[in-house]
């Protein structure tokens, strides 16, 4: 008799537990919309999170639920957004692949430093020195905190400055939430002139931090021929959108900053 | 209310559960990387917890206790936790998705951490009465909180420090840990009046 109760109680209380979840797992239903799983299975898989949202898991749901277009995933490329856009109907638009580029040219032989920097590989903490070693405090620091974060080994640092590899690169963007100068900027990958410089000073300051810095002259301006250009804080940026490709402004920069990226032959 | 206020400090400082009576040292050790993480993993404790301390009182006190099955209680109270766990993550996901999400994994984790069951078999053992049990269950999720937050800051930091190869990673943690643990040793010798 003695045996019995303690049975009856650990298996009426596992008993009592377990019709009680199936209950409530019935009451308290959450139905999961199939087509997520679905949008799920087409995006790569990755989980790197560069869409924004917790995964792919993440996006998946976004995409269903709130719209969110599927080109929000940079890894999947045209095909994947294609297929997506396929399955949800709606009309995918022009897809622009995107690909990560360094605005900095400021290589040793470009800049002076204003000391020796011997502290750990990390530009956040070098950066808390004075803005770093290099005289251009807008400048790229090289010591590869963004090819750490890099999950496709993307990034070279060539010379104190990070080069991104445009073969290797999938625009995925962690390295512009990474860098401490908030250099490294995503363009279409068909853009081929940039101005690889980020200094904001005026052009007699700009020019002393480094050999190739931007002055903000608007020769480039004057030059273009589709108004792809302005200049503000005395720093020219090209809209990726309205370039030609056609090059009047690299050959008018007395500064020579500006370059085209796809034949650019780095040290 | 004296009691109750030993109770909390007792828990969260004296015998902090995971540094001075060494019980979920997985969740410490597994989750600590972030100070982040951290914060997410100890509020789904706390939250565990509390709930846990009071359906386990109720079955010892009037289903164990009565029957003298005491011997029961380990089984028992896996059991009921284990299925409080399954239903609080049941309701959450309908009633409250948004904290479902913000405790995210972390829920379903706990299921296995050792710190809730051993707080449930430490109530029986001192004989708290209900409301003790709960503040109890409270003070020691705190403590959790307080020791999984401070060792995540610790571990960020040696991140960045020059640590020698054979002690890098699991080494190093073990070491800190140990450390953090003997500085919690200094609050042994408070007790409250």
């Amino acid at each position: 008799m003695s045996v019995i109760i303690p049975v009856a109680i650990v298996s009426g209380l596992g008993l009592f537990f377990g019709v009680g979840l199936s209950i409530a797992s019935k009451v308290f239903e959450v139905k999961v919309d199939e087509r997520i799983e679905k949008v799920r299975e087409m995006l790569p898989g990755a989980n790197c999170g560069a869409c924004g949202f917790s995964g792919c898991d993440g996006l998946a749901e976004a995409i269903v639920n709130e719209g969110v277009a599927p080109d929000r995933c940079p890894v999947g490329g045209a095909s994947m957004v294609k297929q997506i856009s396929g399955f949800m109907g709606i009309a995918s638009g022009e897809v622009v692949e995107k690909e990560a580029r360094v605005m900095c040219d400021g290589r040793f032989d470009n800049i002076q430093l204003k000391y020796k920097y011997e502290g750990i590989e990390d530009c956040h903490a070098a950066n808390l020195l004075s803005g770093g070693a290099g005289t251009c405090n807008f400048g790229c620091l090289g010591l590869g905190s963004c090819k750490a974060v890099c999950p496709f080994d993307a990034i070279v640092i060539e010379n104190g400055v990070a080069r991104i590899i445009s073969e290797k690169c999938t625009g995925c963007g962690k390295c512009v939430e990474e860098c401490p100068k908030h250099i490294i900027h995503m363009v279409p990958v068909t853009s081929g002139f940039t101005v690889f410089c980020s200094n904001k000073d005026k052009g007699a300051v700009a020019r002393k931090a480094c050999k190739v810095a931007c002055i903000g002259c608007r020769m480039c301006v004057k030059a273009c021929p589709s108004d792809a250009i302005t200049v503000s804080d005395f720093l020219a940026v090209i809209d990726p959108e309205k370039c030609t490709n056609c090059g009047e402004c690299a050959k008018v920069c007395p500064q020579k900053c500006i370059s085209d990226s796809r034949v650019r032959v780095t040290a | 209310m004296k009691e109750l206020f030993a109770i909390l400090i007792g828990a969260i400082f004296v015998e902090n559960f995971v540094l001075s009576k060494f019980l979920g040292i997985c969740p410490f050790l597994g989750v600590s990387k972030k100070t982040s993480t951290a914060v997410g993993m100890s509020g789904a404790v706390v939250f565990v917890m509390v709930l846990s301390q009071a359906v386990t009182w109720l079955v010892n006190h009037y289903l164990l206790k009565p029957n003298s099955l005491e011997y029961l209680q380990t089984i028992a109270f896996i059991l009921t936790i284990a299925s409080l766990v399954q239903l609080v993550e049941i309701v959450l996901k309908k009633m409250i998705p948004s904290l479902y999400k913000a405790l995210g994994v972390y829920l379903p984790l706990i299921t296995t951490n050792c710190a809730v069951l051993g707080s449930a078999l430490l109530f029986v053992e001192r004989d708290y009465t209900f409301i003790e049990a709960v503040v109890f269950g409270f003070a020691a999720g705190l403590g959790f909180t307080l020791a999984l937050i401070l060792f995540s800051g610790v571990r960020e930091r040696l991140e960045t420090c020059d640590i020698p190869k054979a002690f890098k990673g699991m080494p190093i943690t073990l070491v800190a840990a140990s450390l953090v643990s003997i500085a919690f040793m200094g609050f042994a010798s408070l007790i409250i009046p």
